[in-house]
């Protein structure tokens, strides 16, 4: 579409003067507008307000003004990420008008950096779901198969990143909610360490798991975007005190000496065959690179999918209550004698789709007296013993890889009528969340039917650094990410 | 097995102060029975003496000073309500006490 493409390219002609960020921001709200009828990728769109914060970056450099690491650079929001003034909806019928009076520190960050915010991407309703069709306000299309889901829950930011209607956004992981969608779409999706990105401002999902990343074209892209929004935040005590770096000095180009530690038995069943093949020759390029395989173990894996949608839908259960009809949102329209009690129980199943419905369910019922033991305190200990898995593997290994995902992007309305078949897509990144470790997808080529394939790298904790340095690395021995979707900006 | 009886589901979904349709009521027992039963596997592993993981980061400072700092403004807090005394600042429901 334009000359610069990656956000670093546009901080860079911003800053040089090359391009205002007035024009770059223009361009991409045009391409906004011709694309998201097809792709359905954002929900709200502020453009007025976008222009205007363009024209203060140009303002601060004409006047000699320090500008930020992302000056000028156009984000995209998930949904889910609260932004003062800006329709914030999760996709939800129950949060259908609701305008936060606060920016979430994540936001607040990329602004202050410079970062231009274009809009609200469309995502599954709460970040529930794992193909974008949860959504109050439709499916969001895959750009590079328009018949086929972007992945979810942030497959909005996922899709605008893919078809350039953004060169960054923010999504969040709970379970696979940014890897599994940039998987799908082709793009680079990493999802922090717990603790390491504020969730203050984040609609709640599931607390021990959400983590807002980065979605982006490259690894350098999501090093800067993780700079500018990690670090401690008063707001969220689970943020973490560890120092944050400047995750772009990290990527040095090489992988020499690297250990790479591939769970064989673990991958070895239910893997699409054409997507073993792009991980498998990812994993041999790397290794040509100096990187060395080393075969692990990881026992409990496979524990991972069940225990994660027992602990995610019991927190799900307890951070929804909030969706009362009474301080925000949706509220039921009711009869003039109806109760307190009336108004709760319509506004909640009026106002929240079947998928949300079914997590509450399930969630107060692993929760509820006779089962917790069985249900929620057993995947709690499954988790320990995940994270005993993990710890033994970083013993030997630096990183550990595998498939985001075990197929290609899937059919629209394909698994919609079977949840527990839609959750097992879920079975190669939930197992960072329960960790809390660290995760990337990177772009490892396409199935013969032009579809794109991820390569998962989790890491130690803290050590974005580290995947980010392999993700940069592998993209420059590859040229996955100079491939663009075939779609048409201009109307017939 | 854990089969959900539709009794059941009225039980869960009324904790959880939903009120569900009676198709929802259907899909969801048996949904719900067929997750439930996914997750039975769990139990194939032994875990006498795992304590549980709360939360993964070891070294969480949970606490601060206890300083009040500003929050929002009672006309912000109240502004998306679907119901309110803007004047009195009060959240407006239906009546609780006859």
């Amino acid at each position: 579409m334009t000359d610069v493409r990656s956000a670093r390219d546009i901080r860079d002609a911003v800053a040089s003067g090359a391009r205002s960020a007035t024009e770059v921001c223009g361009e991409y709200l045009e391409r906004i507008d011709a694309l998201n009828p097809q792709l359905n990728a954002f929900n709200t769109v502020c453009g007025e307000r976008a222009l205007g914060s363009a024209a203060e970056v140009d303002r601060r450099r004409a006047a000699g003004e320090p500008l930020g690491p992302l000056a000028g650079v156009p984000v995209a929001l998930k949904d889910n990420l609260c932004i003062r003034g800006v329709r914030t909806t999760a996709s939800s019928k129950i949060l259908d008008q609701f305008v936060p009076p606060y920016d979430a520190t994540a936001v607040a960050r990329l602004e202050a950096a410079g970062a231009i915010v274009v809009g609200k991407t469309n995502c599954d309703e709460f970040a529930m779901g794992s193909s974008n069709e949860n959504s109050a306000y439709g499916a969001v299309t895959n750009p590079w198969a328009t018949d086929r889901t972007p992945g979810g829950s942030s497959g909005g930011s996922a899709a605008s990143v893919a078809a350039e209607m953004v060169p960054l956004a923010l999504g969040s992981d709970t379970g696979g909610s940014i890897r599994q969608p940039a998987s799908f779409c082709g793009v680079v999706g990493l999802k922090p360490t717990y603790g390491r990105v504020s969730r203050y401002g984040l609609l709640a999902f599931a607390s021990s798991l959400d983590q807002i990343g980065p979605v982006t074209r490259t690894a350098y892209d999501a090093a800067l975007a993780l700079s500018v929004c990690a670090g401690p935040d008063p707001a969220d005590a689970t943020t973490a005190s560890e120092p944050v770096p400047d995750f772009t000095a990290a990527l040095s180009g090489s992988v020499a000496g690297l250990r790479i530690g591939v769970p064989r038995a673990f991958i070895s069943s239910g893997v699409d065959g054409e997507v073993l093949a792009a991980v498998e020759a990812a994993l041999d390029t790397l290794r040509g690179a100096g990187a060395t395989l080393v075969d692990i173990d990881l026992p409990n894996a496979r524990y991972a999918i069940p225990a994660y949608y027992l602990v995610c839908t019991a927190e799900a259960s307890s951070n929804l209550a909030r969706y009362d009809g009474v301080r925000y949102g949706y509220r039921a329209t009711l009869a003039p004698a109806s109760t307190l009690q009336e108004m709760y129980d319509r506004t909640r199943d009026e106002g929240f789709g079947t998928e949300v419905k079914r997590r509450i369910v399930l969630g107060t019922y692993v929760l509820s007296a006779g089962y917790y033991d069985a249900y929620y305190l057993k995947a709690q200990q499954v988790r320990t013993l995940l994270r005993r898995d993990y710890e033994e593997a970083f013993e030997q290994v630096d990183v550990v890889a595998m498939p985001t995902s075990p197929t290609p992007a899937f059919r629209l309305g394909e698994k919609t009528d079977d949840p527990l078949r839609m959750y097992l897509t879920d079975v190669f990144t939930v197992s960072a969340n329960l960790v809390g470790l660290p995760a990337i997808s990177v772009p490892c080529g396409f199935t013969s039917g032009r579809l794109p394939v991820g390569l998962q790298l989790m890491g130690r904790m803290f050590d974005e650094a580290t995947l980010l340095r392999v993700g940069d690395a592998y993209e420059r021995l590859t040229d996955w990410m100079t491939h663009t979707p075939p779609l048409k900006a201009d109307p017939e | 097995m854990p089969a959900l009886t539709i009794e059941e589901v009225e039980r869960i979904a009324a904790l959880a102060r939903i009120e569900l349709t009676s198709d929802e009521k259907t899909l969801f027992a048996r949904q719900l029975a067929e997750i439930l039963t996914y997750a039975e596997q769990l139990q194939q592993l032994d875990t006498s003496g795992v304590p549980a993981t709360t939360q993964v980061h070891p070294q969480l400072q949970a606490e601060r000073e206890d300083r009040p700092t500003p929050s929002l403004a009672v006309r912000d807090a109240i502004a998306n309500a679907p119901d309110s005394d803007s004047d009195a600042g009060l959240f407006a429901v239906p009546r609780v006490i006859g």
